[in-house]
């Protein structure tokens, strides 16, 4: 059965969208814009003197071998961190939803971590993986593990890793969990009628069944660790030591807001945008595809 | 329609008019936060009740770089203040802004007040006037780096704790005994670049940069892969490999490392002395940074970090009048000795310096001199009176990194200074055609 609602006003859809469109030029289409004029001008810090450049602050980035090896840190920063985060809030929502007492509060636990800001979220960890007096650091140690993230890269990278992917977990949590309720038990009692064990129940009737909810997540995840991660990073290695955590977003917030270089940060900015639309686009083309709605 | 924003501009202007004679409201960005901060707005309370025609208003917004956006903003949105902390890395930045900024030497002439370039000291004014020796900014927050020791750790490694090591050489040899007497963590450093690349060039009087490092022009270009150079981070580095260094990050995280009692040996701001004081449970002592003694000329003077304050662009005469009556305010020899001896920042006068000496602190605090005699160790040189490069926030964050992959052992220190030049130099040449 099709159901459609059909507006006989001519303007009473418009209206209604109105907002949401207004938010989104202002916000989005706003700034957006503006970043890309800006990426093909170079101006001095105070706005003095504008000259317009052309494509010459895009050339400067592509010859600089240090803005290249930091894609690949972003990369491999983006794949930890949405797998990860991903993953564990799906353990978590698994368990969690088959919980009969005190789940309430096991939720409002695990929820909880998303009410933190990212900066916040930095500190936290860096505190306790500080080199000479992180509760962490102290316990490795008597494993005889050499922990120092201010001087050894991965070590650096496993922080910041940690910390976002923490501080994202309750987001995926709820969007999980909202969606393993929303599976009829009826289908999931018949597979156990069946005799099917409980992971066969999970791969075969769960996991397909959630395949919408994780693939909004997947893209949201990226998205994440491309956009929003810079807090974390600022409040810990500040894309440190030697760069092995400069990831492309660390290095437009430095770039322009630190070091005042707006033309060479907004140049920047274009290509993260570009390449946020490029993985949305073949996200929904190819992932899509096997996702059961 | 018209007439009535006629009448309300009319309105306004009269209000304006009026509360400005009334008394000059100075707006005073800074980033002096807690005690400093206490300190900060003291001293424009005590120029504010020191007479009625000027009141100066003080606003905290952030750290350096944060206030420095802020800044940048607010003159964008044409809403500048009228003074502005700028950290001297952002100096070069300031001064290429001519519309943005008016030099503190024509502010003074403008105004009338009394004030001769003379009466303040070299070094730290140097840092912070165009090749003709014209104040740009002013002086406020002046420190330099300096070499802190833990004497009891010296004890009970068999050194004698009241000589501290002078050269390298005798760091090197001090640092293989407390290793060898168990001490986990030999010697660090806070803030690298500032302490083993700019100071350690002014230090040893080889430049950082061509054309007086920056100073003569925006043509520059960093010259710290010099022989000298390569065999300093070189040491550093196998210090670091025989676990003789520890590296802490790149702004003041080795302060508490030393202060904890973790490492013996430390370069960190003469502004660490204070947290030192506080959580030190151990003797220790401060001292000049060491050098190299097969450097020619060395040691020659160590050259200030801190901050300068910049008056911004587009005031009204009256107000930069007010501004000239409060930096006179700040350069009286009893505010210099009182912010001086409560801060530990150096004082920019020679006057305050003599002052301090006869009030007989220094006897009690022998540190406190230690800075300013380290900083007039040796008259400036074209290499040692501080640096002006464009951008310098992106350049020494470029070369800490580079320093980074040298202590992980990832480059050799000459790779890794050859890459910061020709990194850095890409930095200067983008800031010169930017403030063509």
């Amino acid at each position: 059965m099709d159901k459609r609602v059909v507006f006989r006003s001519a303007w009473l859809p418009y209206a209604l969208v109105a907002p949401q469109i207004a938010i989104t030029v202002v916000f989005f289409f706003w700034p957006a814009t503006q970043a890309v004029w800006f990426s093909f001008q170079l101006q001095d810090a105070f706005g003095l003197k504008t000259q317009f450049v052309g494509l010459q602050n895009f050339v400067n980035l592509f010859k600089d071998a240090n803005y290249l090896a930091s894609f690949r840190v972003t990369a491999i920063f983006s794949v930890f961190v949405a797998f990860s985060g991903i993953a564990i809030s799906l353990l978590l929502a698994a368990m969690a939803d088959r919980v009969l007492r005190g789940a309430l509060a096991y939720k409002t636990l695990l929820v909880w971590p998303y009410a933190v800001a990212p900066a916040v979220a930095g500190v936290l960890w860096a505190f306790l993986f500080a080199p000479s007096i992180g509760i962490v650091t102290y316990v490795l140690k008597g494993f005889g593990v050499d922990w120092n993230w201010i001087i050894h890269g991965d070590q650096a990278m496993v922080l910041v890793v940690i910390a976002s992917v923490w501080k994202q977990i309750s987001y995926n949590f709820l969007f999980f969990l909202a969606g393993l309720q929303s599976i009829p038990r009826s289908l999931i009692e018949a597979a156990a009628i069946d005799g099917a064990s409980p992971s066969r129940r999970f791969w075969t009737i769960v996991f397909p069944l959630l395949s919408p909810t994780t693939f909004f997540l997947l893209v949201i995840n990226i998205i994440y660790a491309f956009f929003d991660t810079f807090g974390v990073i600022d409040a810990t290695t500040q894309g440190g030591p030697a760069q092995a955590t400069q990831i492309l977003v660390y290095k437009v917030y430095h770039d322009g807001i630190k070091a005042a270089d707006l033309g060479g940060s907004s140049a920047q900015s274009v290509i993260i945008m570009l390449i946020v639309i490029a993985l949305t686009v073949i996200q929904f083309r190819f992932i899509e595809r096997k996702v059961q709605y | 329609m018209r007439l009535k924003l006629l009448a309300a501009a009319l309105a306004s202007a009269g209000l304006f008019s009026g509360h400005a004679q009334a008394q000059t409201e100075i707006q005073f960005w800074h980033s002096m936060g807690g005690a400093l901060g206490e300190k900060t707005n003291g001293l424009a309370e005590k120029f504010n009740a020191s007479q009625k025609e000027v009141k100066v208003v003080t606003t905290f917004k952030g750290s350096y770089p944060e206030s420095m956006t802020a800044a940048i903003a607010a003159f964008r949105a044409g809403q500048a203040p009228h003074m502005l902390q700028v950290f001297e890395v952002g100096t070069a930045t300031m001064m290429a802004a001519k519309g943005a900024i008016v030099p503190v030497a024509k502010v003074m002439g403008d105004s009338g007040v009394p004030f001769d370039p003379k009466a303040y000291l070299q070094t730290v004014t140097g840092y912070y006037s165009d090749p003709k020796g014209n104040m740009l900014s002013f002086p406020f927050n002046s420190s330099t780096v300096m070499f802190y020791v833990n004497k009891e750790a010296f004890k009970k490694a068999g050194l004698d704790p009241n000589k501290a090591p002078r050269t390298w050489k005798e760091v090197l040899a001090a640092a293989e005994k407390l290793k060898a007497a168990g001490q986990e963590c030999v010697y660090t450093t806070s803030w690298p670049s500032w302490k083993h690349i700019e100071n350690f060039s002014a230090w040893h009087n080889v430049p950082i940069g061509t054309k007086e490092n920056g100073f003569g022009g925006m043509d520059t270009q960093f010259a710290i892969n010099s022989p000298v150079h390569v065999k300093h981070i070189t040491m550093l580095a196998d210090m670091a490999k025989k676990g003789l260094f520890t590296y802490a990050g790149r702004t003041n995280q080795g302060d508490a490392k030393f202060s904890s009692g973790e490492c013996a040996m430390f370069t960190g701001s003469t502004g660490a002395q204070a947290g030192i004081r506080k959580a030190a449970k151990f003797d220790w002592s401060i001292n000049m940074i060491p050098y190299h003694d097969d450097v020619k000329g060395a040691p020659q003077n160590s050259i200030i970090g801190g901050a300068s304050l910049w008056v911004m662009g587009g005031k009204k005469a009256p107000e930069y009048k007010a501004v000239a009556q409060f930096l006179a305010f700040l350069s009286r020899p009893e505010i210099q000795m009182e912010w001086h001896t409560d801060t530990g920042y150096v004082p920019i006068t020679q006057a305050a310096y003599e002052m301090t000496k006869k009030s007989g602190f220094y006897d009690k605090d022998p540190g406190a001199e230690l800075a300013v005699k380290q900083l007039t160790n040796k008259a400036p040189t074209a290499n040692s009176k501080g640096l002006r490069f464009g951008n310098f926030v992106q350049g020494r964050t470029v070369i800490e990194e580079e320093m980074e992959a040298v202590f992980a052992g990832k480059k050799d220190a000459k790779t890794a200074l050859d890459d910061a030049v020709k990194r850095a130099n890409e930095i200067l040449r983008q800031f010169e055609a930017a403030n063509k």
